[in-house]
Formats: structure tokens, C-alpha cells, sequence
């Protein structure tokens, strides 16, 4: 099962973290600042898999982006590579050419994509096509939510 | 109401939404904490509207904030509100933010039972799509109990997008809440044919994470999985079916021929051409200098499988050996480890040298210390593996066991220890090359005891002081080594090497009694050696280690006695050496197993007749105990079968009573590793300190051995064995060895932290000082200020200033803030601002402070309790006292759990008139050896509006281990001082103080203006360092009486 997703940059910040054990917040800052050290440490032509503290670390950089997993012992490190990529293809379907600043300026969708991707860290569907369509089903949803409410209505006047 | 719509819309216009946060955040990267704390109160207020869309924007934009790091669990209660929104949009967020910062500990989780079933019930399958994803990160057990039954419902939903969730979620609900495995069984498994392969990989996803944790349970299911493995063409299935069946086989040997059969032939030729395979990948990435990241895996993966395949066939891997090698020098350590897993299997006695030699290049080149502590481990397993199978040549394994010592930090120093006794021990050839080197060891001792502070290596000085004092007759020069023993310096060792080192001080002295007495040289020098003996065992007599005071003064004993037969002109060479004649042999551990019982002998059977009522002594002792002796007769009626059983206990207890001695006894050198450890332990050897002594160290120890020279040897004598076995080139080695001994190249490299700077005289104990004491007392000097209260305030905004400073500070993880707020603060205006400058004898300062007590607390590493009384002196209210000490190296003030490092305390009473309180600080120290004097503020509000701040008081801090108690005996006569000198450290440590009588506390008070002021003190401590602060700190106190 997986532990954890992270995703920072190369300078070392943030983008999207999520965590499928709860985990207290003081523990969690202080995971994510090891991790981070440790593989913003390594070369670019380091292996992808480390073993720290209990669990294998499961990471690949896309562009600026560093893709981070934690898995458990008997996980398979080269699944757990895929299903980073796999995320990464869906962001990258759903965006369209993705980059580091839609998922800063999405972070949102960013994290439904993943939910829909990923449940309580196990993988709950592998075809690309259905995860999309699910988003596009909710995002539909919301829009039509939001599209009735025109500015005056909005306003309380209509 | 509908104006306040429109003011709450047009309201809404003007708020930021998430994108205007995240371009705001990146705009101020200079001061973004102010800018995010402004942010939040904005987001507070919004919160405070009732326009469910401004919350929601709120509570998103939250959500952003919770991933930066900032806590928004005060938000928790408006998650909920947005949760609980009918809109999909909001709910979505609400989820969102919901499963981003609520974890079991949030109490509000409880208020959303309800609304997470009314989500669940929905009739949008999206909306029970986010209940359900929501849940997955927060359900708590309480939440899984209440919920699982409809979860259980929705696992048979007639949307496949619901089941596949639904089967998922049931497995956190599972964890959670155990009970429910058993009645949502039957539907999971049912899932598993379910006709959506989403849903049935799902419900394999979850019965294969169940099955890890109990496998036993799942095997009737193993058709069912079989079935799947060959009809699924989904690979991520697969994958989770093949190892699930990898947990089943083992239960079920059946289920292996099972699915063994059609597999095996598939699988034995995949392995041989996976490896070729793998090899070939490997290859073409060390090949090629651009290799990708993607390749790195590839090596990573294929360092693995070989590692599996070793078990098995350990033939094919062999044949890699030089790959393997290469990826040693790869740069990624996560491969490097893997490699060196590998090389264990593949040694032989044709390449354990040159592989060997390979890992002693890495060790040289290895930053990190675990990996050189990983190699290291590595290089004894290989070598020692099976019995030092594979070793052809001792004297190149001691020698890279003596090149090994070089390491720096390692913990691993009783592993090299115990590998040269183990050696020394058992090869019997190479006992006087390895004396030798251990006597080369030994004199070059402070090399590695250089910097020891918390270091492993010189535990093979344990190894090395032992090897040469029993194999003393091999030593070329013993009166050298001898004298080496006896440094000064070696009292800073640890005490089990102490105590080692006395023992064979005296095997030593024997060996050089009878070389000197032998000689027909005047028999000075056989008394100048014994006088060498009394001079230096002194030190260890004083030892704070009772098993090195022991020795030390028995052995003591034996010499002066010695040398009193000596000036008698008596011959006592034999004599001393018969007390350490016979040689001591290792001893298998299960060597007992192998003496054959004679012919006739039964073990079991009594020697005499077992007397009726008779039993063993622990049978007795307890029916005695127990107050049960009355029946003890009718119990010995059974007594056939009773005693087999007691005879079994006391094998079972005489066998731990063995491996108790043997543990304890270093010549046990067969038993477990553990051995040494059990000493260690046993000593406390942690606890005690050692000094740091300011030495230049050189880099390499002269005369070490080059272990390198070995492998060319060990090619060569192959090479002449093969053209002649007789010659042997020993002479060539043996001048070799000399030449190495007289090249050693002193080379400083140490740098040593100025609070160690230990002065080793004071180490010639017991010191004996002689003071006079001048009759006054030392007045507290503290420099008082008063301010007024608009003053206070300005300072209290300059803290809230300070402490935003530190925020900052800390989330870039910079830690030179220390200095940078010490500025700060100490330009805080005092003398200049304040307006009056009372001076202490004139107008008192309101306040009274004083240390009355110091306390160490020894079993929370090296914290000190300071109890200060403070004293209302005026006649209005003193209140909101905060107590401030600017940390130091050495010491820190606690403070509680989120507070800078240079926030105040606040001392938790007030005071009114008159009255005094005491309050307890607690400081961390690092060292415990020098005394402290720590500067601190304390500033509080006397009611009467006046205001006195800051107030710089001097507290004197003394180490922890030492109380220090002075105070003043109201006394007529004048001023008496108690001194009370007290070691509270581990048991090893004492301080002694004794008052000649003219200082006796209390009773005898000699009046100060009498002549005669003269206090002696006798101190005696294992620890130079402490020893004098301590003294000084006397010295110092009574120089200002």
C-alpha cells in the first residue's frame, strides 16, 4: 500500500502532498523535509529507488517536478514507478502539456485527478480513460452548478 | 435581507480567489509570512459570512495553505459547513480540504457521521464518489464502525464507478474496524468476478493486502485466484495475483506443484535469460557515459533479482563477478548496497583478496559513515564467512584488520576486536606477526584514541592490550610495549579496557622480568622495571572502574612485594611467570556436545539412592516459601518423573549459567559475537566521559601495514609456488616490515572544539590545594533598571517583531539565527532610556531573586533542574513575570513545544507583597564538564505602574553532576561557610571533601579574623576535566569570601 505522495519542485517547495495514513501534522512537516533533502540530494543519474526509514522511496523528476512515493516493504518498486507515470500521463491529458504552474494554480484538480487515480493508496483504476471520464462527469457537474447563476442572480436580484 | 445578499456578493467581488493567493504568495517572496498571516485574517473573515461560495473559496484557498505548512485546524468546524453544502462544487472542495488536514485526532470528524451517510446514500454517483474518497483519508474507527454497513451496500451498486470505490474504501474500514471483516466477506469475494475490471482488480487489490498480513486465511480462494492469473489480461492484476500466490504457496505445498508445473520450464529459462539479460543492461550502462536514469533503474532491479537468483543458483551469478565490481563504483549508494549484498555470495579463496582490496578502496573513498560502516561489516562477514573458509594468508587479514582501525567514527570496533582475538587465538602461526602489529597498535595508541568522544574504534585496543600481553614471548621488545601500557593517557579509556590492560601489564611484566633476569646484566634494571610498575599503577588504582581498581591494586601488591624479593637479590622470574604459565585455549561454545558420554555411564541416574524424602534444594526453598512443607512428602512419592523434569530446568539454568561466564570471560573467544557487548553493558562504558585531549593527530598510523603489499605477495608466492613451493620470500617481507615501521609522517588534521581544551595535568589526582579564605561574603551584583510602562510596551513589540523573525527563520531551516537575534536584543536600550539607575545598596530593587538549588536529573540524559526563588521586596503587586536566558552552547533553557529560541518564560505565579515564590527551569546541557555562567533577563510589571524591565541578573549554573550548595549560616560570630560537595553522577564518580577542622560546617566555626584560614581539599574524579572546573570553582568561591 502506498504511504504517501509528494510532489515538490527542485527548489525544494511544496506542490501537493498526500498522505493515505493519518498522520499527525508535526510528523508529516518533518517526513517531508527529510525526504525532500534526501532526494533533491541525489544526481540526476542516481537509480529512482531508496530505502529510507522503513519504506522504499519510489521517485522520478518530470521537468522541475520531483514525482515522490512511499511504499511499503513488500511493494513492488517498479509498479510504484508506473503508477507515478500513469499520474503523470492523466495530469498531462487533463491539462494538456502539463506544467509545474497549472498544478500550482489547480492544485485542486491536481488532488481530484488523484483521487480518482488513486484510493486510500491502493491503485483504483489503470485505464487512463475511465479516470478521465469521471472527471470530466464531475467537472460537468460543477459546471452546471455554477452556470444558472448568472451575475444578477448572483447579486440576490434576480 | 436581500441588501444583505447583495453586500455580501458585491463583498465577494472584491475577495481574492485561489489563483489571486497563489500570484500573491509568489509575489511576496520576500515577507510571505506577513502576507500569509494577512491572508488568513482576510480568510477568517470570510469565513464569518454566510455565502456558502465565499466559504468555500475560503476553505480552498486553506486547503492551499494546510500544503505550505501552516496549521488551519482552527478551520476545522467550517470544513464541515462546506462538507455539508448540497452543491457539488462546494462539497467537493469541503472533501477536499477535509481529507487534506483532518486526521483522528480532529474532533469535529465526529459531526460528520451523518452527513458522510447522507453523501453516501446520494443519488449523484458523484457526490457519493467524494464521500467516499474523503473517507479514505480520515475514517476513523469510530466513523468505520458506523458507516460500514453502507459501504457494504454500496460495494453491490449498480454503477460500476461506485463498486470499484466502495471495494477500495472497505479495506481501510477494515483496518479500522476488524468486526466487519467477516460479514462484508462473501461480498468481496463475490466482487472478485465481478464484470468490470476495475472492480474486480480492485477487490483483488484488497484481498491481496489482506492475505500479506494472514495468508492462511485466504488459501480457499486460491482456485478462485488461479482462474483469474489465467484469464486476465491485466497486468497490473497479475502482478498482485503472482505475489499473493508467492504468500500462499509456503502454507500449501500443493498449490505449489500446482502452479509450479506449468511455470517451471517458463521460469528456468526466463531466469538464465533474464540474467544474461540484466547483465548485458548492466554492462551497456557502465559501458556508456551518458547512461540515463531510466538504465540506473534497470541496474537497481537487476542487482535485486541477482541477489534472489544467488540463493539459488549461486553458480550463474559467479560468472558476473566483474559487473558486479563495476557497480560498487557506481554513484548511487542505493545500488552500491545492493552490490555489496551480492559480493558475500560470490567470494572464493582465488578472489577474496582482490575483492577486499576493492572494498579497502571504498572504504577509503566513502563520505557517508554508514556506508563505511556497512563496508566494513561486509568486509569482516566476507572474510570471516564459514569459518574463515576462504582465507589463505592470516597475516593479510590482520593486516587489513589493523588497517581497518584507521576508520574514523566507526561503531564497529569490537567487531574488528573480536575478529583479532578470534584469529590471534586460534591460528597458531600467526600469533607473533599478529603481536607485532598489536604492539605497533598499542604504541600508537593515542592515534586512536585521538578524538574518542563517542567512538567505537578503541575497543580493538581491548583486542590489541590482550593479544600482546598473552603472547608476550613473542615480542620483540617488551619492555617497550610494557611501557606503552602504562601511558598516563590510557586512564581515559573506557574501564573495560582498563582493566584489560592492567592484566596484561602484568603478563608483560613477567615476560620482561625473566628476559632481564636471564641475561646476567645487573638486576637493576629488573627493579628499575618493577619501580616503572609502582609509579604508573597508581592511576588505575584510582580508577572510578571497580574492575580495574581491583586488578590494579592486587597486581600493585605483587610488585611491590616483587621488588622487595628484588632488593633481596632474590630470583623471582619463575616465579611471577608461573602465575600466568599454561596456555589458554578457545573453546567451542558446543565443545561439551562432542565428549562422548562412557560406555555405562547414565547421566540421569542417581549416584547414591535418591533418600525418600528428599529433594533438590529449589524444590525445597520454594515449598518453604510457599508455607507448603507439609505436603512435601506425598510430592516426593511421585518422585520418578519429577526430577527428569527438575534435571532438565538445571541443565537448562547451568547452561545460562555457562554462557553468563562465558559472555563474561573475553578468553571465550568462540561464543557469540555478544560477548563483547554483554562487557560492555556491563561497565556502562557510554557514561563515562572522555576527554577530548588537543593533540595533532596524524593521519596514518606509522608502521601500519600496507595490506595491498599482501596481494602482490600472495601473486607472487602463487606464481613460485607453482615454480617452487619450498622458498618462501619471508626475509623480503620481514625487511619490508621495517621499512614500513620507520616511515610514519605526522600530519595535524584535527580540529578541536575550544570547550574541550583539558589541561592533563590535573589528571594527577589526588590534587591537594592549600587557599586561604578572606571573611566576606559575595554580594549579588545585578545592574536594576526601572522603566515605565510605555517602555514595556515598546518592548513588547519589538518581541512580537523578534518572534515573526524566528517563524521565518525556521521554515527555511536556517539555523545561524541564533547570533542574528542575539544582536537584536542586546542593544535593547538600558542604561540609556531609563531614567533612574538605582543602585543596590540605596533602593533595593522590588524584586529578590535567587538560585537556591541545582539539580541534575540523571536519567533524562543531561538535564538540570534550576530552582529560583523570587522575593516580592516592595509593597505593591508584581505580575507577569517572564524569565528569559540567552541559550549557549553548552546549555539550553527548555521551552515548551513551539517556542523560539529566544521566547521568554513565563514564570507561573504572581507575587504579591512580601511574599516569595520558587520556580523551576529546567536546562539541556551538552557537556557536563565545564561550569556555566548564564546571563538571562527577567521582566515583570509592578502594579503600582512602574515597570521594571529588562533586568539583567547573573545566575550562576553549575554542571549538572555537581551540587555546589553555598549558603549563609546566620551565626554570630560572623560568616560560616557550608560546603557541600556532592557527585550525584553514575556510580562511578564520587567527590570527596574533607574539612580539616577548622572549617568543619556548623559546629567547629573558626572566626575569620582568627590566623589561621587554611582549607584543604582532596578530590579525586576519573575525570581530569570536571576535577578542576570543580576546583577552580572553589578556589573561586572562597577567594571571594
Amino acid at each position: 500500500m502506498m504511504r504517501f505522495m509528494l510532489l515538490f519542485s527542485r527548489q525544494g517547495k511544496l506542490r501537493l502532498q498526500k498522505w493515505y495514513t493519518a498522520t499527525a501534522e508535526r510528523d508529516k512537516k518533518k517526513m517531508v523535509r527529510e525526504l525532500m533533502q534526501v532526494v533533491l540530494a541525489r544526481k540526476p543519474k542516481m537509480s529512482s529507488f531508496l530505502e529510507w526509514r522503513d519504506l522504499k522511496i519510489v521517485y522520478k523528476r518530470y521537468a522541475s517536478l520531483y514525482f515522490c512515493c512511499a511504499v511499503e516493504e513488500q511493494d513492488n518498486e517498479l509498479i510504484t514507478l508506473e503508477v507515478i507515470h500513469r499520474f503523470v500521463e492523466l495530469l498531462d491529458k487533463y491539462f494538456g502539456s502539463v506544467c509545474e504552474l497549472d498544478i500550482i494554480f489547480n492544485f485542486e484538480k491536481a488532488y481530484f485527478i488523484l483521487d480518482e487515480f488513486l484510493i486510500g493508496g491502493e491503485i483504483q483504476d489503470t485505464s487512463k480513460k475511465s479516470v478521465l471520464k469521471a472527471i470530466e462527469q464531475a467537472d460537468l457537474l460543477q459546471e452546471e452548478d455554477e452556470s444558472p447563476r448568472s451575475v444578477l442572480e448572483e447579486m440576490g436580484l434576480a | 435581507m436581500a441588501l444583505k445578499i447583495v453586500k455580501g456578493s458585491i463583498d465577494r467581488m472584491f475577495d481574492k480567489n485561489l489563483q489571486d493567493l497563489v500570484r500573491g504568495i509568489r509575489n511576496h517572496k520576500e515577507d510571505e509570512a506577513k502576507y500569509i498571516s494577512t491572508c488568513i485574517d482576510e480568510i477568517k473573515q470570510e469565513l464569518k459570512q454566510d455565502n456558502i461560495a465565499v466559504k468555500s473559496n475560503a476553505v480552498c484557498k486553506l486547503t492551499y495553505l494546510q500544503m505550505l505548512g501552516y496549521d488551519v485546524s482552527w478551520a476545522a468546524f467550517n470544513i464541515v459547513e462546506v462538507m455539508s453544502s448540497s452543491k457539488f462544487t462546494y462539497k467537493r472542495i469541503g472533501y477536499l480540504a477535509a481529507s487534506q488536514c483532518f486526521h483522528e485526532s480532529t474532533d469535529v470528524i465526529m459531526l460528520t457521521t451523518n452527513q458522510i451517510r447522507k453523501d453516501l446514500s446520494s443519488p449523484n454517483q458523484y457526490d457519493t464518489g467524494v464521500a467516499l474518497t474523503g473517507l479514505s483519508c480520515f475514517v476513523t474507527p469510530d466513523l468505520a464502525r458506523d458507516l460500514a454497513n453502507d459501504i457494504m451496500t454500496l460495494m453491490s451498486h449498480t454503477k460500476p464507478y461506485i463498486r470499484k470505490k466502495a471495494v477500495l474504501i472497505m479495506y481501510k474500514v477494515f483496518l479500522k474496524y476488524p468486526e466487519s471483516l467477516r460479514p462484508a466477506f462473501p461480498r468481496m469475494k463475490e466482487k472478485l468476478e465481478d464484470p468490470d475490471p476495475g472492480v474486480q482488480s480492485a477487490a483483488v487489490n484488497v484481498i491481496c493486502e489482506l492475505a500479506r498480513r494472514n495468508p492462511k486465511n485466504y488459501l480457499s480462494l486460491a482456485p478462485l485466484f488461479f482462474k483469474l492469473m489465467t484469464s486476465s489480461t491485466n497486468n497490473w492484476v497479475l502482478i498482485k495475483i503472482i505475489k499473493l500466490f508467492g504468500a500462499l504457496t509456503p502454507l500449501e505445498p500443493r498449490l505449489g506443484k500446482k502452479l509450479i508445473e506449468p511455470l517451471t520450464n517458463l521460469i528456468h529459462s526466463r531466469i538464465l535469460l533474464c540474467l544474461s539479460s540484466v547483465a548485458v543492461l548492466i554492462s551497456l550502462s557502465s559501458g556508456m557515459p551518458n547512461h540515463s536514469a531510466s538504465i540506473q533503474v534497470m541496474k537497481y532491479l537487476g542487482l535485486l533479482a541477482m541477489s534472489k537468483i544467488l540463493k539459488t543458483h549461486p553458480k550463474s551469478v559467479q560468472s558476473h563477478k566483474d559487473l558486479i565490481l563495476q557497480c560498487l563504483d557506481d554513484k548511487d549508494e542505493s545500488i552500491r548496497l545492493r552490490a555489496l549484498d551480492l559480493l558475500y555470495g560470490m567470494v572464493s579463496k582465488k578472489n577474496l583478496m582482490e575483492i577486499v582490496k576493492k572494498l579497502m578502496l571504498h572504504v577509503d573513498k566513502a563520505e557517508g559513515t554508514t556506508y563505511r560502516d556497512e563496508l566494513l561489516t561486509k568486509i569482516i562477514d566476507i572474510c570471516s564467512q564459514s569459518n574463515y573458509q576462504y582465507i589463505t594468508n592470516f597475516e593479510w587479514y590482520i593486516s587489513i584488520l589493523v588497517e581497518l582501525t584507521r576508520l574514523e567514527g566507526t561503531r564497529h570496533g569490537h567487531l574488528i576486536a573480536s575478529q583479532m582475538l578470534d584469529v590471534a587465538i586460534r591460528v597458531k602461526a600467526i600469533r607473533a606477526f599478529a603481536v607485532a602489529q598489536m604492539a605497533t597498535l598499542l604504541d600508537n595508541a593515542h592515534l586512536l584514541t585521538g578524538n574518542t568522544q563517542h567512538n567505537g574504534i578503541c575497543e580493538v585496543l581491548y583486542a590489541a592490550a590482550w593479544i600482546c600481553g598473552e603472547f608476550s614471548e613473542h615480542l620483540e621488545d617488551p619492555m617497550a610495549t610494557l611501557e606503552a601500557m602504562l601511558r598516563p593517557k590510557v586512564a581515559t579509556l573506557p574501564g573495560h579496557i582498563q582493566a584489560v590492560y592492567v592484566q596484561n601489564a602484568a603478563k608483560l611484566f613477567s615476560t620482561v622480568l625473566r628476559g632481564q633476569e636471564g641475561a646476567p646484566a645487573d638486576s637493576k634494571v629488573a627493579q628499575e622495571t618493577s619501580q616503572l610498575l609502582i609509579d604508573r599503577l597508581p592511576v588505575f588504582v584510582q580508577s572510578a572502574n571497580l574492575e580495574v581498581q581491583e586488578r590494579a591494586s592486587c597486581i600493585l601488591q605483587l610488585v611491590k612485594y616483587i621488588q622487595k624479593l628484588q632488593q633481596k637479590d632474590v630470583e623471582v622470574a619463575e616465579e611471577v611467570t608461573a602465575l600466568f604459565a599454561g596456555e589458554l585455549n578457545p573453546v567451542a561454545p558446543k565443545a561439551q556436545k562432542k565428549v562422548p558420554v562412557p560406555e555405562g555411564l547414565d547421566l540421569d541416574a542417581w549416584i547414591n539412592e535418591p533418600p525418600s524424602g528428599s529433594e533438590s534444594e529449589d524444590e525445597g526453598r520454594k515449598t518453604k516459601t510457599k508455607g507448603k512443607a507439609v505436603f512435601a512428602k506425598e510430592e516426593s512419592r511421585h518422585t520418578k518423573p519429577r526430577y527428569t523434569e527438575v534435571d532438565e530446568k538445571e541443565l537448562a539454568k547451568r547452561r545460562e549459567v555457562r554462557k553468563a561466564e562465558q559472555a563474561n570471560n573475553p578468553f571465550y573467544i568462540k561464543a557469540s559475537p555478544s560477548s563483547q557487548k554483554v562487557y560492555q553493558e556491563a561497565v556502562g562504558v557510554e557514561h563515562i566521559p572522555v576527554v577530548q585531549i588537543d593533540l595533532s593527530v596524524p593521519l596514518k598510523v606509522p608502521g601500519m601495514p600496507m595490506s595491498d603489499q599482501y596481494v602482490k605477495q600472495e601473486e607472487e608466492r602463487r606464481e613460485k609456488n607453482k615454480a617452487d613451493r619450498k622458498k618462501k620470500d619471508k626475509k623480503k617481507r620481514r625487511e619490508k616490515g621495517r621499512q614500513r615501521r620507520g616511515d610514519s609522517g605526522p600530519e595535524s588534521e584535527e580540529d578541536i572544539t575550544p570547550a574541550h581544551m583539558v589541561d592533563i595535568v590535573t589528571e594527577e589526582m589526588p590534587e591537594t590545594a592549600l587557599y586561604t579564605i578572606p571573611c566576606l561574603f559575595p554580594s549579588q551584583k545585578s545592574s536594576k533598571h526601572k522603566k515605565k510602562k510605555q517602555k514595556k510596551e515598546e518592548k513588547d513589540k519589538k518581541k512580537k517583531k523578534h518572534q515573526h523573525h524566528h517563524h521565518h527563520s525556521d521554515g527555511a531551516g536556517d539555523e545561524s539565527v541564533q547570533n542574528g537575534t542575539v544582536e537584536e536584543e542586546e542593544p535593547l536600550p538600558v542604561s540609556k532610556q531609563s531614567p533612574f539607575i538605582l543602585s543596590t545598596q540605596s533602593n533595593p530593587c522590588p524584586l529578590d531573586i535567587q538560585v537556591c538549588d541545582i539539580q541534575g536529573n540523571l536519567h533524562d540524559g543531561s538535564q538540570v533542574v534550576v530552582s529560583v526563588i523570587f522575593e516580592n521586596k516592595c509593597d505593591s503587586f508584581i505580575k507577569s513575570m517572564e524569565f528569559n536566558v540567552m541559550d549557549s552552547l553548552n546549555s539550553k533553557l527548555q521551552r515548551p513545544e513551539g517556542a523560539g529560541p529566544h521566547d521568554s518564560l513565563t514564570v507561573p505565579f504572581q507575587l504579591p507583597p512580601g511574599i516569595s515564590n520558587e520556580a523551576r527551569f529546567i536546562f539541556s546541557m551538552q557537556s557536563i564538564v565545564m561550569p556555566q555562567k548564564l546571563k538571562g533577563t527577567l521582566t515583570f510589571i509592578v502594579k503600582v505602574s512602574w515597570s521594571c524591565s529588562p533586568q539583567s541578573t547573573h545566575i550562576p549554573h553549575y554542571p549538572n553532576q555537581i551540587e555546589v550548595y553555598l549558603s549563609r549560616v546566620p551565626n554570630t560570630t560572623g560568616v560560616d561557610l557550608t560546603i557541600k560537595c556532592l557527585l550525584t553522577g553514575s556510580n562511578q564518580q564520587y567527590l570527596l571533601l574533607r574539612h580539616p577542622c577548622n572549617i568543619c560546617p556548623l559546629c567547629m566555626c573558626p572566626c575569620p579574623s582568627q590566623a589561621d584560614q587554611t582549607v584543604s581539599i582532596d578530590a579525586k574524579c576519573d575525570e581530569p576535566g570536571l576535577l578542576g572546573n570543580v576546583l577552580d570553582e572553589i578556589k573561586l568561591t572562597f577567594s571571594q569570601c
